[in-house]
């Protein structure tokens, strides 16, 4: 019976197809995060899949902290023309000029956590009802104990000691007015997964994800590109280094990797190879020990 | 991380296996140590945890942490829902659900268990089955796990003794006899100190079976969907907005059961139309045969009144349509089993209402017995009741098919799902 068995990328394909196809058909207005990293280009590459010939019928909705790498930007606004999607783009920048979001002082200022603040506002303006995203359980311990179909209170609002239970594949996403739920189609793939799936699928990424020549500043261990966001301190040097990302967020808090990784086959051995986890390349991890979860609870994503 | 060739992983098979046993008996551990001993856990993880373990004042690195990631879990020292981990070996990868073994977080159990195809039930040594161990046992075999591997665990405080062993081996067998339950294991194990877990024990000499890791690795998994019987439920129906597909129509869906191929003639519930299946597609790429778990498209020869909730079938063999029916249904919610209440259903892709109409009997956990004269159903209780639906439900025993086999039971004013019901 062997020749019945899928192996088990194609089961974790089918499966993240089964719950974006749940998604656009029990919410009245879904939208999937895209955030131009790796697991959000997967999880709309998985949505063209589910609704092929089709166009997605959600809108991809950015919130663009304005820290971003602009290799970033550049793929997101060529992929969108390419696949014919809906991109609707949110500012934090506007959230700062309007008073809703203050900015972090300080040389390890980040825009981390105001990424909150404008994704509940969007949320709210644009009365989505489930909020895709690319959020993976293996990435990091809070993100371990999340449902398929997260349920979020009328405050955005996760509680973790009381999820609703989920049984077999049976989603409900049965909700009370001003409620609304995040859903995560890559729950079950580790990182492993997605970059095999990327090579299977050929699917296009940012060139960042490759190894490239960058001015590095060392912080804490990590190296942080060098940009008009971060400010390189009297003890601190920028220098030229041979790297690529693991993971892409804002600028001030993605570490890069000295690596000379070209490829995808060689992006594979590298993380086959690799002592660490991805987030560990994520200053806003590290704040504190339950820097996640705190931020889950707040409605982070 | 254990090094394999780009081939060798798109080949590999994906097990799913949940920790299920009472309070305390060592589940969050075991999980630790397999992934510790199978070197799966990643330096910036364990220094975490080295650390946490330090402050603590522990002798041991507390392996549990690895899993029980939520502030008040690591506070209070138990799981309180379900942590997913993940590896892989050069044959398998896994997906692990650890769950609480706490009565109270029994609706968590239950959701880590339901897409099981193994569960590892543990039993401490010293103890022997626990009124959770039966509990457990008894949800496991409801929820028809192929696989289950009862480690009794903590074995480094009994001495490594085999009658220790043999006693609660016993006691397990005397409990599941009264079980329906395929394939069971014994091993005798150390979670804290790794005996039989990944490693062969050098304690127990008398013991000759596998490790843990071994059986995890080589369990039959091939035969655990059902191939025979064809149901597709309609989850979408892709009618694309573009004048070059005008015409298109695809039935989006992921396959319960059977094989499904091209030119099979099908028919349609609840309408009973005939038609044949034209394509079975994905991104445009035609696929010759479908089946279990695969989410496809299938395209009919003719135009045919499809909506989300219709269920495609062979013709000649049909699911049970009916709106009346028995379910063995595990309560999840602190309000209790109203006899007589309504409650929103939902069955594969269908939403319908029911209506209570018969409280059977509860199920005594103790004594495995049903008892007929207590009908009040409350949080953690199993009982087999009688529903009537609002409209016809296309069913197969849940002992025959998973998918098509099971419901949910949902509270219409909190919207909370409040019962996991199996039909008989
Ligand atoms: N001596 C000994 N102690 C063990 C062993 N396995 C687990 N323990 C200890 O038992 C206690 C409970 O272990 P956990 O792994 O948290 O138990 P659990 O089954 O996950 O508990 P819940 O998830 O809350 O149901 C901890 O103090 C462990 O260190 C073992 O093999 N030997
Ligand atoms: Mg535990």
């Amino acid at each position: 019976m062997i020749l019945y068995h899928l192996n088990h990328l194609r089961e974790l394909e089918a499966e993240a197809i089964y719950i974006i196809r749940e998604t656009a058909s029990q919410f009245e207005r879904p939208a999937m995060l895209f955030s131009g990293g790796k697991d959000s280009i997967v999880m709309t590459h998985l949505a063209r899949k589910a609704f092929y010939p089709a166009r997605i019928p959600f809108p991809l909705l950015h919130i663009d902290t304005g820290h971003n790498f602009p290799e970033t930007i550049e793929f997101r606004d060529k992929m969108v023309a390419e696949i014919g999607a809906n991109l609707i783009v949110r500012n934090v920048q506007d959230s700062i000029n309007s008073g809703r979001a203050k900015e972090e002082k300080g040389p390890n200022a980040s825009r981390n956590m105001l990424q909150t603040i404008t994704l509940l506002d969007a949320l709210e303006e644009l009365k989505v009802d489930a909020a895709m995203g690319g959020a993976r359980r293996d990435e990091e311990k809070a993100r371990a104990k999340e449902r398929f179909f997260s349920h979020r209170d009328e405050f955005g609002q996760w509680d973790p000691k009381n999820q609703r239970p989920e049984l077999w594949m049976l989603l409900n996403g049965r909700k009370h007015q001003g409620e609304h739920f995040r859903v995560f189609p890559l729950s079950n793939w580790t990182e492993m997964d997605v970059w095999m799936y990327i090579a299977m699928e050929k699917i296009d990424i940012p060139n960042i994800y490759f190894t490239h020549q960058r001015e590095i500043v060392k912080r804490d261990g990590m190296l942080l590109a060098n940009s008009e966001y971060i400010t390189v301190r009297e003890t601190e040097k920028a220098e030229m280094m041979t790297v690529r990302f693991r993971t892409i967020g804002d600028m001030t808090c993605t570490g890069a990797v000295l690596s000379p990784a070209n490829s995808l086959q060689q992006i594979i051995e590298e993380v086959a190879a690799s002592k660490t986890t991805e987030r560990g390349t994520r200053s806003d991890d590290k704040r504190s020990e339950t820097a996640m979860e705190d931020r889950k609870k707040a409605g982070y994503f | 991380m254990s090094d394999f060739s780009k081939d060798g992983y798109l080949n590999m098979e994906l097990l799913r296996f949940t920790t299920a046993g009472s309070v305390d008996d060592g589940k969050s551990t075991l999980i630790g140590r397999l992934l510790y001993d199978s070197k799966q856990i990643f330096e910036d993880q364990l220094e975490a945890i080295e650390q946490r373990s330090s402050q603590r004042g522990f002798e041991h690195v507390d392996l549990s942490l690895l899993t029980d990631g939520l502030k008040a879990e690591r506070e209070q020292g138990i799981t309180i829902d379900v942590a997913y981990r993940y590896f892989a070996t050069p044959k398998r990868k896994f997906i692990i659900a650890d769950t609480p073994g706490h009565i109270q977080y029994t609706r968590n159990m239950v959701t880590g268990a339901s897409t099981a195809n193994a569960a590892l039930i543990l039993v401490d040594a010293r103890k022997g089955v626990l009124e959770q161990t039966i509990r457990h046992s008894f949800i496991a075999s409801l929820l028809q796990i192929p696989h289950l591997i009862i480690c009794i665990n903590k074995m480094d405080l009994v001495n490594y003794e085999e009658a220790a062993f043999e006693k609660v081996v016993d006691e397990f067998k005397s409990l599941s006899s009264k079980l329906d339950i395929k394939d069971v294991s014994f091993l005798p194990i150390s979670a804290l100190l790794g005996d039989n877990v990944v490693d062969k024990s050098k304690n127990m000499s008398w013991y000759n079976g596998p490790t843990l890791m071994y059986l995890l690795e080589n369990l039959h998994i091939s035969s655990d969907e059902n191939h025979i019987d064809c149901r597709f439920p309609v989850q979408y129906v892709i009618r694309p907005q573009q004048t070059e597909y005008h015409d298109y129509r695809g039935y989006a869906g992921r396959i319960s059961s059977g094989i499904f191929k091209p030119g099979d003639k099908i028919k349609v519930l609840p309408s009973e139309e005939i038609a044949t299946v034209k394509t079975i597609e994905l991104f445009g790429e035609e696929i010759p045969e479908a089946y279990s778990p695969m989410s496809v498209t299938i395209t009919l020869d003719r135009d045919v009144d499809i909506s989300r909730g219709d269920m495609i079938v062979r013709e000649n063999n049909v699911p049970n349509i009916l709106q009346e029916f028995d379910v063995m249904v595990c309560w999840l919610n602190s309000t209790p089993l109203q006899g007589g209440g309504k409650y929103a259903l939902r069955h594969t892709t269908k939403d319908a209402r029911c209506i209570i109409k018969d409280i059977r009997y509860k199920i005594d956990i103790s004594t495995l017995h049903r008892n007929e004269e207590d009908k009040k159903i409350g949080m953690n209780d199993i009982a087999r009741i009688s529903i009537k639906t609002t409209v016809p439900i296309f069913f197969d025993s849940y002992r025959k098919n998973r998918h098509t086999g099971s419901i949910i039971l949902i509270d219409e004013s909190t919207n909370e799902t409040i019962g996991a019901g199996m039909i008989v």
